[in-house]
């Protein structure tokens, strides 16, 4: 970019797009000042596939399936979503049963996504032995997830006007058993990242987002939660069963007293989190009602009525990254006119800018992968230094990372 | 914190009604509103509602109207949602009022026409600077010319793509041409 900016101080280094810190490719350009970051800027499109576009050539019903895709990690926020704001334009009313079964699916992959952010953030920092005790547990998670829905990953449980599979009796007991076995390991979780002497100064203070900025920068979920705004789509409106259960916001100041808007706040607010999605989960196993689990069960009845319905609509939910949102416009015709999805990580692009400057090189991918971009990885980083390009391999970063942990234990 | 939010000395603490927002901003811009109606989706048990309003506003008041919206409550804008409706563009700015209060949100989808002639809007980026990555994506995707934004450079799109082609498009200007001769790409 600004390659004559270049002065005798300050040189630029680019990372990604493919980068281990980020688990999708995405750009950035860092103007460095010795080991202090200046200014960054951020590319991205890396693997923009337009599947919005793919999407306009679908009926609804295979759009779920193709949401699905968008990514691993999410693979209910979207189809869900996008189901939200199909069934307010249809006027579809959904089964009470179906709702807290919807509650239930986005809370498991919500303890998912945060035990691998954990996990990953372990790892940037060097401490791979908390990575596999953090991906242990959410084996745990993820194997009660293919029991409930037949997948592990990409779990096609939605359907416009409710899921797919209901939860029988018989089920409850092992659903209880995993979730004991997480909430008895969740106690040695926080004991690891919030007590640790060598995460906190690896932590704190580092890669702050303020309230204001979160605020003005438009950003989401535990990003934003962390940064002391009260914002959750979960708790602001009601959608599924959450208007039925006991929620309220996690920001960090309900453990600790306090708001920094640092990386610790980030991990204090996820694990708070994955303690909040168990307890609605046995809330849900309690009140569940009994009943039908999807509002119309033959799905060529329900392709048929969709094909007359006209308007737009937005479908809303709080994924594990934050608000997701689809805007939906059917014509009255198979294919739905426009298609847009808004991932949550879309709006947690500009307040990486205040989190990074001013921190070190060091600090990248853990500031980076603080936010939980969604993205993927590997490869190497560029430095250009008075026009000569040295390159810096995944592991050579890793290391410097890794290094300044060791020096932090001395 | 939080609940509180200071944004240019305003406190924003008051909890706002979507019939109240309607009639707001009705009185204040008169027949330049077109069109506004408030929808309501309840679920759970419980059947809690959730409220949202429809606002299709005049392009001459767009900016005047963003002011006058950040001076109420300062939203959150979720992200800016474009249609290609033939003779013109159609920009829909997705809006949340009151987060931070237990089922108060209020959902807020501003709809604009721009004629495709000379189609161009202001820039929101002065009053909510989260606004730039979606503005930057209208711009490249839909061809709209997003005036005074702080930064014109693609996002999304690589920089070698040809001018004059937006993906979102459904005119000659679209994306046609470019997939249906994939096989002519060079490898």
């Amino acid at each position: 970019m600004k390659a004559k900016s270049t002065t005798k101080t300050s040189y630029h280094i680019p990372i990604g797009p493919i980068h281990p810190a980020l688990k999708e490719p995405v750009h950035f350009e860092f103007e460095i000042d010795g080991e202090r970051i200046v200014d960054v800027d951020v590319k991205l499109g890396h693997v923009h596939r337009g599947i919005e576009w793919a999407g306009s050539r679908r009926n609804p019903i295979q759009i779920l399936y193709l949401a699905e895709r968008i990514c691993g990690i999410c693979s209910y926020c979207h189809p869900i979503a996008f189901s939200l704001a199909v069934e307010g334009i249809a006027d579809i009313e959904i089964p009470e049963r179906a709702e807290y079964l919807r509650v239930i699916q986005g809370e498991l992959e919500r303890i998912c996504s945060h035990m691998l952010w954990a996990g990953v953030a372990a790892h940037e920092i060097g401490f791979d032995s908390v990575l596999y005790i953090t991906w242990e547990m959410r084996e745990r998670a993820l194997d009660l997830t293919e029991y409930l829905t037949g997948n592990r990953v990409t779990k096609a449980i939605t359907m416009i006007g409710g899921v797919r599979r209901d939860i029988t009796k018989d089920m409850i007991p092992r659903i209880q058993k995993d979730l004991k076995y997480l909430k008895d390991n969740f106690e040695k979780l926080r004991h690891i990242y919030l007590d640790d002497k060598t995460f906190k100064l690896r932590s704190k203070d580092c890669g702050i987002l303020t309230n204001e900025e979160a605020v003005k920068l438009c950003a989401v979920g535990p990003t934003t939660r962390a940064s002391g705004v009260k914002k959750d789509v979960r708790v602001d409106t009601s959608y599924f069963a959450y208007g039925d259960l006991d929620i309220d916001y996690m920001t960090p100041d309900v453990l600790t007293g306090e708001v920094n808007g640092d990386v610790y706040d980030r991990i204090v607010v996820r694990l708070l989190e994955v303690k909040q999605s168990i307890e609605l989960i046995e809330q849900c196993l309690d009140k569940m009602p009994k009943g039908d689990i999807v509002a119309e069960p033959k799905v060529a009845k329900l392709l048929a009525q969709l094909k007359k319905v006209e308007g737009e609509g937005i479908g809303r939910h709080e994924a594990p990254r934050g608000e997701v949102v689809h805007y939906v416009k059917l014509t009255g015709e198979e294919h739905p006119y426009t298609w847009k999805v808004r991932a949550p990580t879309y709006n947690n692009i500009l307040p990486w800018i205040p989190m990074l400057k001013g921190e070190q090189i060091a600090d990248i991918p853990i500031v980076a992968a603080s936010t939980d971009p969604c993205m993927s990885c590997t490869n190497r980083v560029g430095i250009i230094k008075d026009g000569n390009k040295n390159e810096l391999t995944k592991e050579q970063l890793h290391q410097l990372s890794i290094q300044k942990t060791r020096r932090l234990m001395k | 914190m939080g609940q509180t939010r200071d944004i240019g000395g305003k406190k924003m603490s008051k909890n706002l009604k979507s019939e109240e927002i309607l009639k707001y901003f009705k009185d204040e811009f008169k027949t330049k509103i077109k069109e506004g109606k408030i929808y309501k989706r309840v679920a759970g048990s419980k059947k809690n509602e959730k409220l949202g309003i429809w606002l299709k506003i005049d392009r001459t008041i767009f900016k005047d109207f963003i002011k006058h919206l950040c001076a109420l409550q300062f939203p959150h804008l979720s992200v800016v949602s474009g249609n290609d409706l033939g003779e013109t563009i159609e920009l829909i700015y997705h809006f949340t009022l009151n987060s931070g209060k237990r089922m108060k949100e209020i959902e807020l989808n501003v709809s604009v026409d721009l004629p495709k002639s000379k189609p161009e809007i202001e820039t929101v980026c002065d009053f909510i600077p989260g606004a730039l990555v979606t503005e930057r994506e209208k711009q490249e995707m839909l061809g709209v010319k997003v005036i005074d934004i702080p930064d014109t450079r693609k996002l999304f799109l690589p920089d070698d793509i040809p001018d004059n082609v937006y993906p979102w498009r459904r005119d000659k200007t679209g994306p046609e041409k470019y997939y249906k001769n994939l096989h002519e790409v060079k490898k």
